[in-house]
């Protein structure tokens, strides 16, 4: 199987929730490996951003008035 | 995923008042979380293409886009991203995606829903939802080694005494 082949299955191997990991290409291809490798840790990484930011208690006064407003 | 908390406070207001407004035509097709999601999730993209910085709108990024060939993706093995991403990095990367690529990355990366659920949510496929959060996590790694190439070229390793 050549790179661009194995590639073009990526989206779905890993979407599956296989392990792509223990693909025959992988193990024989380096440069996959490192893309594979690569993306798992960005999706990983991803896990640490944005961490909740709880609206402030004005947020729900501001809201209900704007929605008090629309009622009239 | 408008990356300013003012901003997502006004959307959060935008998002009740559509509510309010549109709460009567919600049929139970489909659950109330998802339909409720999609209604936020259409504020935020509304924004975005008010100011003009959907550099590709939801939409677009649904169509299948051309491939960019496997070639983008590969490199010399030795620039793979180290096992640490900077987090700063990573959300600069994250906020210069393009609207789609980020809402998908941000709905399944970050905030963990499943591609079933992100599908229902867009009204997608679920193999569009697969081929959207892998091309967005290309982008993230092309972004990613940009960086590092630019680090590695700006601090030059001094050679050991």
């Amino acid at each position: 199987m050549s790179c661009s082949e194995f590639q073009a299955q990526l989206p779905e191997l890993i979407g599956s929730g296989a392990d792509a990991a223990a693909h025959p290409h992988i193990q024989s291809c380096d440069l996959c490996r490192a893309l594979l490798s690569d993306l798992e840790t960005i999706a990983e990484a991803a896990r640490q951003l944005l961490p909740v930011v709880e609206p402030p208690d004005e947020l729900w006064e501001q809201i209900e008035t704007a929605i008090k407003s629309e009622k009239r | 995923m408008v990356g300013n908390i003012a901003e997502a406070e006004d959307l959060t207001q935008e998002a009740f008042l559509q509510l309010h407004r549109k709460i009567s035509t919600f049929r139970g097709d489909s659950a109330f979380s998802t339909w409720l999601h999609r209604l936020a999730i259409n504020v935020v993209l509304m924004q975005l293409r008010k100011k003009g910085l959907s550099l590709i709108s939801l939409d677009e990024a649904m169509e299948p886009v051309p491939d960019e060939g496997p070639g983008r993706s590969f490199g010399a093995p030795d620039l793979t991203l180290s096992g640490a991403i900077d987090r700063l990095v990573l959300e600069r990367a994250v906020a210069d995606l393009p609207a789609g690529y980020r809402l998908i990355f941000i709905l399944h990366d970050v905030e963990g829903y499943e591609h079933n659920e992100i599908a229902a949510m867009l009204e997608c496929s679920i193999g569009n939802s697969k081929s959207q959060l892998h091309k967005a996590r290309l982008r993230l790694r092309e972004a990613l080694r940009a960086e590092a190439r630019k680090e590695a070229q700006s601090s030059p390793t001094i050679p050991p005494r």
